[in-house]
């Protein structure tokens, strides 16, 4: 039985992969195969799908958009997140409990409900169409998410390390960057990576509070799906390419994923 | 109850061991007697905890055989090898309360529980835990565990060995004494055969009849404590134990007699045959060298308090030598002579004692 | 080990607080005002006190809803936490297959919600989607956008998909926690790989566990975007869950008293709801 016992990963990861596969094999055919008769293979393999999106500018300017945001939202989530979990970790202040489990509800949220005062409230800050727009709007649900995690990773760390730089004659600020900071770096990599994922994936609030400048490529595909007809090899094709992105960050933290959510506290 | 023997045993983590640092042991043959108390003693990383694994089947060896009572179990699994283990860190199932701890290791092997009752309850008493039996185990200190990981050892008859990795490690300072005592004493009631793996030379001589004492991989002396502090076979035993550890010094030999840059120091082992290309050396504790009218002249760098006696380092060009002395004798300024006591001081060859 | 008592750290928290609750607060607000008030258009208002709130929580569209979508999470819930705890446990605890492993289970977490609905929209069709093709193959009567039972099972399908990767990440974090000496002190107690599983690993994952099941309960409360793109709630309405109600309320027929007094109805069950099970997970921890 523990001989077998690699068939059950090795299944579900199969499982994972079939949709995948057959979503990447339609953005190599053309329309008229997809639409034409069923074929388990791209049986006329064609780079049209791709060489529109990478030459035409309503279509790459989304994924340029997407980063944008995504990033902005990374860094304030996680600059911001680091002094309030340091705060959660090592000290005691009124309030702290039931400020820790306010956060957390914040992911309990329906976005779809919030959509429109999201809309209203941004117009009235005229920050409408604008990439800190979504990259602000996004802190909602990333910033409990930052906290939580880099809480966990910072309890990880003995207080002793804090004590015997403040010995040392470390002032705070020095001690948190130079010796805290570097100390917790796989915990930031982490939050950063959770951080950058949730913000990727989000398309409600993104496309809420964008209409031409800051639109979400994830957004241009829905107009696609319905305005120009049912081309499903450019729908292929762009959804193929929203995969990239998480696929090579993900590899870079493969080994802290695990660890990220198993250091935070409930 | 058996007698241990491991025959031959050689052991490495690579899959094609070419050097001899590839070995984690080297070569090993050694007899446990039944019902001993044994220390297992040596720096971290000198290969006793995998022995111990060997012994408890954990890690299967690369060579060599282990036999119990003469029957070769090498292939046989953890659980068929009726033994028991305390680790470094305290396992015990959180879940449970202290009852259904102990009685975990009766349950999987299927007694009866009237029987069971009457074991737990027995050895909660010896361990002094009968007040904490209905508690979750999970809510106990670092030393209850500790006695919790014993005791699911002590409760089956079946046991040959009970073994101890570093079992102390996390035990705060004022019990490890207290938990040590209990070892003791409960080696002397229940004659078990126990194997205590430490780097520590106070826990180990305070508790063991028998002190293994192990170096990169190899057993370099086994006896009792008196035999590891008076006649260490190897200079390793003579450093690692006892404090402050064996003088060594470097020294050659001219018919039959050592000569320490070019003074002539009677030794208690004068060699019978020509010991050509060997690194020599003297070895003598601390306790045997005293200051005296004649002998080595030397200059003394350093005194420091020992307690009882003070701690003399004394150079002879740069060659450190420390002795003891007692705390009210009179120290001479500045040089002074050594004397080295001959039934004390002893040659050794490449690290090993020349017989 | 004591924490020390600091009121100045409400410094260090005040930007997270900040933002958190310029996010939060203004639009939590407007929800609210929107509960009570009636419009007809042209931007003018009535105040209407609770009467939304009646009207909703004795409406028979809330109560299916609500009923759908309990369905789902419980569904989904059954399905993906032991699922994900069966495959963390049969997965090589060291060797360089591991981070393939996560690298490869971990790709549906990072795909826009969107494309993972339109992904499974093509995948599942029964003319030119893969899985439509095979299942009606197989002989079954297949076709989700026609049949209630096949849009269900392609929707939790759908989600087992998406999500199931993230309970195996986390419960494979809380394995690889534990420590080699308590399967070898199993070992020698003689216990069972049942035993190591009822009294090592799952009290050991706990914590972790904890921690998949409020995130897969909260964030399935308000799954929007996949449903939406995959079958849009329908054949008719027999997959239209709580979000995807209160979409079409709000913004296709303009009902937004109704629709804001259905949201916080539905933000203070899962509020209620992941409270319960919170205090009950650290109230077990404060006994032990």
């Amino acid at each position: 039985m523990k001989r077998l016992s690699w068939l059950v990963p090795f299944l579900y990861v199969l499982f994972l992969l079939l949709p995948i596969y057959w979503l990447v094999s339609m953005s190599f055919k053309t329309t008229n195969e997809i639409l034409g008769a069923f074929s388990p293979w791209p049986r006329t393999f064609t780079f049209d799908n791709y060489i529109k999106i990478f030459t035409d500018r309503t279509w790459y300017s989304g994924y340029i958009n997407s980063l944008i945001y995504t990033t902005v939202n990374t860094v304030i989530s996680v600059v911001v997140a680091l002094p309030a979990a340091y705060a959660f970790s090592r000290y005691r202040f009124v309030g702290d409990k039931h400020l820790f489990f306010w956060l957390l509800t914040n992911r309990m949220a329906p976005a779809a409900v919030f959509a429109l005062p999201f809309f209203q409230l941004y117009s009235a800050i005229e920050l409408f169409d604008t990439h800190i727009a979504v990259a602000l709007a996004h802190c909602l649900f990333n910033i409990p998410l930052a906290v939580w995690i880099l809480e966990g990773f910072m309890s990880a760390v003995p207080r002793q390390l804090d004590e015997t730089a403040y010995i040392d004659g470390y002032r705070f600020w020095r001690f948190f960057l130079r010796i805290f900071l570097p100390t917790i770096a796989a915990g930031v990599g982490v939050t950063a990576f959770f951080c950058f994922m949730f913000s990727w994936v989000e398309l409600l609030l993104a496309k809420t509070l964008t209409s031409v400048a800051a639109k979400p490529i994830a957004a241009t595909m829905t107009r696609t799906a319905s305005s120009s007809g049912y081309e499903l090899g450019l729908l292929a094709a762009a959804g193929t390419l929203t995969i990239v992105p998480g696929a090579f960050v993900i590899y870079f933290v493969r080994n802290y994923i695990a660890k990220g959510f198993a250091l935070g506290r409930v | 109850m058996a007698r241990i023997a491991l025959d031959g045993l050689r052991h490495s983590y690579l899959p094609q061991p070419q050097r001899p640092e590839d070995w984690a042991l080297k070569q090993l043959d050694l007899e446990w007697a039944d019902g001993g108390a044994y220390a297992l003693l040596g720096p971290s990383g000198c290969g006793k905890t995998t022995l111990l694994n060997i012994i408890s089947g954990l890690v299967r060896p690369s060579e060599g055989r282990v036999l119990f009572d003469g029957v070769d179990l090498t292939d046989v699994p953890t659980d068929k090898r009726r033994i028991a283990q305390v680790f470094q860190f305290p396992v015990v199932y959180d879940t449970m309360t202290v009852y259904d701890n102990l009685a975990f290791p009766l349950r999987n092997r299927g007694i009866a529980e009237p029987e069971i009752k009457a074991k737990v309850h027995e050895i909660a008493r010896m361990l002094d835990l009968d007040s904490a039996l209905a508690r979750r185990a999970a809510g106990l200190t670092a030393d209850g565990k500790q006695k919790i990981s014993l005791g699911r050892g002590l409760v089956r008859s079946d046991v040959n060995v009970i073994m101890f990795d570093e079992p102390l490690t996390v035990i705060d300072p004022h019990l490890k004494w207290q938990l040590r005592s209990k070892l003791k004493e409960l080696h002397q009631r229940t004659r078990r055969t126990m194997i205590y793996v430490t780097h520590d030379q106070t826990e180990a001589l305070t508790f063991a009849d028998k002190v293994v004492v192990m170096h990169d991989g190899t057993v370099v002396q086994v006896g009792s404590p008196v035999d590891l502090f008076e006649r260490p076979q190897h200079t390793f035993v003579g450093h690692f134990i006892g404090s402050p550890g064996m003088n060594v010094l470097p020294c050659e030999v001219h018919d039959g007699t050592a000569l320490f840059a070019g003074h002539r120091l009677p030794v208690q082992n004068p060699p019978k045959q020509p010991l050509n290309g060997q690194r020599l050396e003297i070895g003598v504790r601390p306790e045997f060298v005293t200051l005296a009218p004649e002998g080595l002249p030397v200059r003394i760098a350093k005194v420091s308090d020992g307690g009882r006696y003070r701690v003399v380092e004394a150079l002879h060009d740069s060659q450190r030598i420390k002795l003891l002395v007692d705390e009210d004798a009179s120290l001479p300024a500045d040089t002074a002579h050594l004397r080295f006591d001959p039934g004390h001081t002893r040659l050794y060859a490449d690290g090993w004692l020349v017989s | 080990m004591g924490k020390t008592e600091n009121q100045k750290a409400w410094f260090f928290v005040l930007p997270v607080f900040v933002l958190v609750a310029f996010n939060a607060l203004i639009p939590l607000m407007a929800v609210v005002n929107y509960s009570v008030q009636e419009t007809f258009g042209n931007n003018v208002f009535f105040f209407e006190g609770l009467k939304w709130f009646e009207e909703v929580l004795h409406s028979d569209r809330f109560h299916a809803s609500l009923l759908r979508q309990l369905a789902f999470t419980g569904t989904i819930l059954a399905i993906e936490v032991p699922l994900g705890v069966a495959i963390a446990l049969s997965m090589p605890r060291r060797g360089p297959w591991v981070s393939v492993c996560l690298v490869l289970m971990a790709l549906p977490l990072l795909i826009p919600w969107n494309v993972v609905g339109a992904m499974w929209n093509i995948f599942a069709l029964p003319d030119i989607g893969l899985l439509g093709r095979m299942l009606n193959g197989l002989g079954f009567n297949y076709n989700y956008t026609q049949q209630p039972f096949s849009a269900w099972a392609t929707l939790i399908a759908m989600d087992v998909w998406h999500w199931t990767s993230l309970v195996v990440l986390l419960a494979y974090a809380g394995l690889s926690a534990i420590p080699d000496a308590y399967y070898q002190a199993a070992k020698i107690d003689g216990a069972s790989s049942w035993a190591v599983l009822r009294h090592i690993q799952l009290p050991k994952m706990k914590r972790v566990l904890t921690i998949a099941i409020l995130l897969r309960f909260m964030d399935s409360f308000n799954i929007y975007t996949e449903p939406f793109v995959l079958t849009g709630g329908g054949p008719g309405n027999t997959t239209t869950l709580l979000s995807i109600d209160l979409v079409k309320m709000a913004l296709g027929q303009f009902d937004l008293g109704r629709a804001a007094a259905m949201s916080i109805v539905y933000f203070l069950i899962i509020l209620l709801l992941s409270w319960i099970f919170y205090a009950a997970m650290t109230r077990e921890e404060g006994r032990s």
